[in-house]
C-alpha cells in the first residue's frame, strides 16, 4: 500500500472519530450552559477561518491572487441576494 | 488532519441533538461536515437534525462521486485555476458565514476568527490557523 493511501486511511479513520465523538459519547445529553454559549460562536468563528485560508491561503504564505476577485464578487452577490 | 480537529468541537456542539441508539447516533454523525452542520444552525449553536442529515445526504454522493471523478479524470479539465474553481470554496463558506452573522457577537466572533486565521496563515502549519480561530469561541464561555 502507497503512503498516500495510508495518510488517507488513518485521517480518515481519526475524523470520523472526531465526528461521532460528540454524538456516540454525549447523544442526546445537554451541555452545560458555558458551553452553550461558547458554541454559538464557533460557527462564525469557524466559518470566517475557512473563508480567509480558502480565499488567500498558500503553503504557509499569505498568497493575493484571482480567488480575491471571485470571493469579492461572491460577497457582492451575498449582499444583493442573487439569484 | 489536524485541519479536522474541528470536527470534534463541532461533534460535541451538536451531541445534544443526536438521540437513538448508539449505533445510529455513529452512522447519523458521520453526515457531519461544515456545510451541513452550516445549514442546520438553529441558533446558539444549536442545530436542527433534520437539516443536518438531509443536507448531510445530499451532499454525500456529490463529495465522494466529485472527489472520484477529480481522482480519475480530474486532469481533463487541466487547472482548476485556470477555471476559476478556486474561488468557488471560499464563496461558498463566505456564503453559509453569511447566515451565521446574526448579531454583534458573532459578528466579533467572525472578525475575531478570520484575524486570527489570517495572521496564523503565513507562520503555522495548515489546519492551525482554523482550529486556533475557531477557540475564539472559548470567549464565549462566560456570558451569553
Amino acid at each position: 500500500m502507497s503512503a498516500t493511501w495510508t495518510v488517507v486511511l488513518v485521517v480518515g479513520a481519526f475524523t470520523i472519530a472526531f465526528k461521532s465523538a460528540g454524538p456516540v459519547l454525549l447523544g442526546g445529553r445537554e451541555l452545560p450552559q458555558p458551553m452553550v454559549n461558547a458554541f454559538g460562536l464557533l460557527a462564525p468563528s469557524l466559518l470566517a477561518a475557512l473563508v480567509v485560508t480558502q480565499a488567500v491561503g498558500g503553503k504557509e504564505a499569505i498568497v493575493l491572487d484571482t480567488r480575491l476577485v471571485g470571493v469579492g464578487v461572491a460577497a457582492v452577490a451575498i449582499r444583493v441576494r442573487a439569484p | 488532519m489536524l485541519l479536522n480537529l474541528r470536527y470534534l468541537a463541532i461533534s460535541v456542539a451538536i451531541a445534544p441533538a443526536f438521540t437513538g441508539s448508539r449505533l445510529r447516533r455513529l452512522v447519523e454523525s458521520q453526515l457531519i461536515v461544515d456545510e451541513s452542520w452550516a445549514v442546520s444552525q438553529i441558533g446558539g449553536g444549536r442545530i436542527d437534525r433534520r437539516v443536518l442529515i438531509g443536507a448531510g445526504l445530499v451532499l454525500y454522493p456529490f463529495w465522494v462521486g466529485g472527489t472520484a471523478v477529480g481522482a480519475l479524470a480530474g486532469d481533463v479539465l487541466g487547472d482548476p485555476k485556470r477555471l476559476g474553481l478556486d474561488a468557488a470554496l471560499p464563496g461558498l463558506f463566505l456564503a453559509l458565514l453569511a447566515t451565521q452573522v446574526v448579531n454583534r457577537r458573532a459578528l466579533l466572533a467572525a472578525a475575531a476568527g478570520g484575524a486570527i486565521a489570517l495572521v496564523l496563515l503565513p507562520v503555522t502549519p495548515a489546519g492551525v490557523p482554523v482550529i486556533a480561530a475557531g477557540a475564539v469561541c472559548l470567549a464565549g464561555l462566560r456570558r451569553r
